[in-house]
């Protein structure tokens, strides 16, 4: 008796709606063995993290804070990745993003009115933009693959964040502390009447609607997904892999910038060297989780929230490391990818006939 | 019925092979239902019909690539369950495949040494080739590299790795499909000294005249079943067809051509060749009129490819090297070209004419989009794209669960006519069109010619690029070679002989690389 993998003539809708469940199945089940292992209370660590969170009423502020900038980047990378274009480097992108936010945030800092808000929001995305500029010149020009400098750029950028918030960005009553001036009341999100949950999640809802329209629709969104799925086809059908590169890359390092002043101007309210907090590389596995469609993230967003969100509650309940939200998202990333075999491939098992 | 009723020569007392009752199914379908079949040593048994028949089934179960559900498979008079094909190769049984696999950038030496199951030092390996060589008067030279040799010689390579182990069935699918038939009467020699030693060959085929030179009996498949054995000499082409087919072959209705005026011009077409075995065209020039099909044959991997990119516009080359209706188009990218009255059809159905996944409708879009204004400014609109692909669909004939099928869930011959259909109906005023039936079924070819000859009738230049000499003969007014890059001069199909565009595809008008 053994296991054959059979090649199904198409790819299973079935399973490809089913594996994402799976996958996070999979994961509490391996999470609690590997945690009793380490000698934790395993079934609890799960309990936690993934239940705790959805189950508590006061939680969903929390959620949706975390879910808006993995919601954000996860669909711009999800685009991406349909065009077969391998950003991500989109921490790096995040992290420019809010970084030229704050520029325009320090720079009007004495000044008053409601376009400075607007102003460092575009700032934010012109300045993922351009981090994400950088790979699209290299790979169109020089076939530099992407995967190694939209990567690369993110320790550049971390490297950008460290001097500026040390020298030239440095709070002049800040005692010292690398970390810039609180934002003025013109310079920080507003909040949703009676909650402290930022606009960020509503645009990350809208957002996410609207790639949805414009990757059914549109020609665009035709373009994105018949360069990925056949560069041949594409080139017959005269969509240029050039411009869909340039095009895909700017659109997912917008949104990572925007989801990077997002969190300056929300969460944070300054600019500080711990502003890095791996939503970009978290938005890669959001991305897959919801099967690069704009609504699965949204989705997987939520869940990826939920594990944020309950590491901190199993820090504090169980002791659990602070690692341990990290383990279960790599977790997850490595079923899924593994899962993903059954939307193309049936498993049978057969008996050996030996003659 | 049994073979051994209508043998032409006394039947020694054991057959080579014997199945009885042979039957596979797969999820959708019953490839082989209730399958007899007996090959006696030292035959020639031809097993013919159409793509889809079943006869890679039933070989696969031969060569122990797959198990049959029911039947016996007979070797040697012995019962014998083949589980794998290094079993098979055991036992004496050999598949020379349509797709070769070889590696290009290694000598024939190492390919043969690779695909052998016994290990040999080089040196001994290099005698027993060239003994190979000499007894069936082959030539190839073992040293060189597969890269630098034509398709013919590639051939010989996987023929030479199945002699070496001497075999006592050798199964050849399609083979001929890739040679000039000056190519195809060597492979024919060799074949029949081949069986003078006693080997049986089960030979692979739809090509009937092939089949009447060759082979002394056939079998022939219809959708899975043998629906009847013959001797082939005794057969005409049509009754062999009539019965591979179950219905009498339509042929081409032309009209007399009335050529227009010039539509597609070529005009010292010059192109690099794309990566390490890209060809290189060499000032290509050409001109279709409205109203004619012009043909390009020629072995594949002689520049075909290129050719087809370079008029298609995925490929840009200067600007009045490709005109069309007048307008200098050799820098124009597709959509551009397409707005100047060109269609092309790609050899390549999936992942290049379409996307797999792709449903049709979504497929219509990729080509069609301008043409037939199925998105305004940038938007997609979805009715009008899938009321196009159902207007295909009836029109061609295309079986399908309908527009919102995905691309691979067709058959290769229904999904040929949709994107030949795709491109007929956006009315196109110059066609290019390449390979436009391989591996294609004989009723979807037959509509597939009928509606290219129809498009011509109705004043559009066609140029069909194909391998097939019948295709081109049936279907074209002008034939031109194309061969190493080059082109010969176009001449008149009525009057032009298949032997002169023999020996033009063999390389006789320059020094192309695969010029011997």
């Amino acid at each position: 008796m053994r296991v054959e993998l059979i090649r199904r003539p198409l790819p299973s809708p079935a399973m490809a709606w089913a594996t994402p469940p799976l996958a996070v199945l999979l994961t509490m089940l391996a999470g609690a063995a590997l945690f009793s292992l380490l000698g934790y209370d395993g079934p609890a660590a799960v309990r936690e993290i993934f239940l705790t969170p959805v189950l508590s009423r006061d939680t969903w502020q929390d959620l949706a804070i975390k879910a808006a900038p993995l919601i954000l980047i996860a669909v711009g990378l999800g685009i991406g990745f349909r065009a077969g274009v391998w950003n991500i480097g989109a921490e790096g992108q995040y992290i420019a993003g809010g970084l030229a936010g704050t520029g325009v945030a320090l720079a009007t800092w004495e000044m008053q009115g409601v376009w400075i808000l607007p102003a460092m929001v575009v700032a934010g995305v012109l300045g993922g933009m351009a981090w994400a500029a950088v790979p699209a010149l290299l790979r169109t020009r020089l076939q530099v693959n992407e995967i190694l400098t939209t990567l690369m750029l993110t320790y550049v950028a971390v490297q950008l964040l460290n001097y500026l918030m040390r020298g030239p960005w440095r709070d002049p009553q800040g005692f010292g502390f690398p970390q810039t001036r609180l934002f003025t009341e013109w310079q920080v999100l507003p909040l949703l009447p009676g909650t402290f949950v930022h606009i960020g999640a509503v645009v990350a809802l809208g957002v996410a609607l609207l790639a949805w329209f414009v990757m059914a629709r549109t020609v665009f969104g035709l373009r994105v997904r018949t360069v990925g799925a056949a560069p041949a086809a594409a080139r017959h059908a005269g969509f240029g892999e050039g411009d869909t590169v340039w095009a895909t890359l700017l659109l997912s390092g917008g949104l990572a910038g925007l989801a990077g002043i997002f969190e300056a101007a929300g969460p944070f309210a300054q600019m500080v060297p711990q502003f890095p907090t791996g939503y970009g590389f978290t938005a890669i596995i959001v991305a897959f989780l919801g099967r690069l469609h704009p609504i699965g993230a949204v989705l997987a967003g939520l869940v990826l929230a939920v594990s944020y969100v309950g590491g901190e509650i199993a820090q504090s309940s169980l002791g659990l490391p602070a690692a341990a939200a990290g383990v279960f998202q790599a977790l997850m990333l490595f079923f899924l990818l593994g899962a993903d075999v059954l939307v193309r491939y049936r498993l049978v098992l057969t008996q050996r006939v030996r003659p | 019925m049994t073979a051994l009723d209508i043998a032409p020569t006394p039947v020694p007392a054991t057959l080579r092979l014997e199945l009885r009752g042979v039957t596979k199914r797969f999820p959708r379908v019953l490839a082989n239902d209730n399958v007899d079949l007996s090959v006696a040593p030292g035959e020639i048994h031809a097993l013919l019909g159409e793509n889809g028949a079943g006869k890679s089934t039933l070989v696969k179960m031969i060569y122990g690539l797959m198990a049959p559900d029911a039947g016996t498979l007979s070797w040697e008079g012995t019962p014998r369950t083949i589980t794998s094909p290094k079993e098979a190769r055991r036992l004496g049984i050999n598949m020379v495949f349509q797709h070769f696999s070889l590696f290009e950038a290694m000598s024939v030496l190492d390919n043969i040494a690779l695909g052998l199951d016994e290990r040999l030092p080089r040196r001994r390996l290099e005698a027993r080739i060239r003994a190979v060589l000499d007894t069936y008067g082959l030539s190839l030279d073992p040293r060189r590299s597969v890269a630098t040799l034509s398709v013919g010689e590639r051939q010989r390579i996987e023929i030479v790795r199945a002699l070496l182990v001497e075999p006592k069935l050798l199964i050849m699918d399609e083979p001929t499909s890739v040679l000039t038939p000056q190519e195809a009467e060597q492979l024919f020699a060799t074949l029949r000294a081949l069986a003078e030693r006693g080997c049986a060959i089960l030979y692979i085929s739809h090509k009937l005249h092939e089949i009447r030179a060759l082979c002394a009996r056939a079998t022939i498949l219809r959708g899975g079943r043998v629906v009847a054995a013959c001797e082939p000499r005794h057969e005409s082409p049509a009754s062999l067809a009539e019965m591979m087919i179950g219905a009498r072959p339509r042929r081409v209705e032309k009209a007399r051509p009335r050529p227009g005026p010039v539509k597609l011009a070529l005009e010292g077409l010059s192109l690099p060749g794309e990566g390490d075995f890209g060809v290189t065209l060499e000032a290509l020039s050409l001109e279709v009129r409205g109203g004619e099909i012009v043909g390009i044959a020629g072995v594949a991997g002689n520049g075909q490819s290129e050719l087809f990119l370079a008029l298609s516009g995925e490929r840009l080359c200067a600007p009045e090297a490709v005109t069309l209706n007048g307008h200098p188009a050799g820098r124009l990218r597709p959509e551009e070209r397409r707005a100047h009255g060109l269609s092309a059809v790609p050899e390549e159905r999936l992942g290049h004419a379409g996307v797999p996944e792709f449903s049709l409708s979504e497929n219509t879009l990729l080509t069609a989009r301008h043409r037939r204004a199925l998105v305004s400014r940038a938007l997609v609109r979805p009715r009008r794209a899938a009321a196009f692909a159902a207007e295909v669909i009836a029109r061609f004939d295309v079986r399908t669960t309908g527009p919102r099928a995905p691309a691979a869930a067709l058959s290769g011959g229904n999904l040929q006519k949709f994107v030949v259909g795709r491109e007929i109906l956006q009315a196109p005023e110059v066609l290019v069109v390449s390979q436009p039936t391989w591996g294609v079924d004989a009723g979807a070819a037959a509509a597939i010619h009928q509606a290219l000859a129809d498009l011509a009738a109705g004043g559009a230049a066609i140029l069909v690029i194909s391998q097939d000499l019948d295709e081109l003969f049936a279907l074209t007014d002008r034939l031109a070679v194309l061969n190493g890059g080059r082109l010969s001069a176009p001449e008149d199909t009525a009057s032009v002989s298949v032997e002169r565009i023999g020996l033009l595809m063999g390389g006789l008008h320059g020094e192309g690389p695969h010029a011997r």
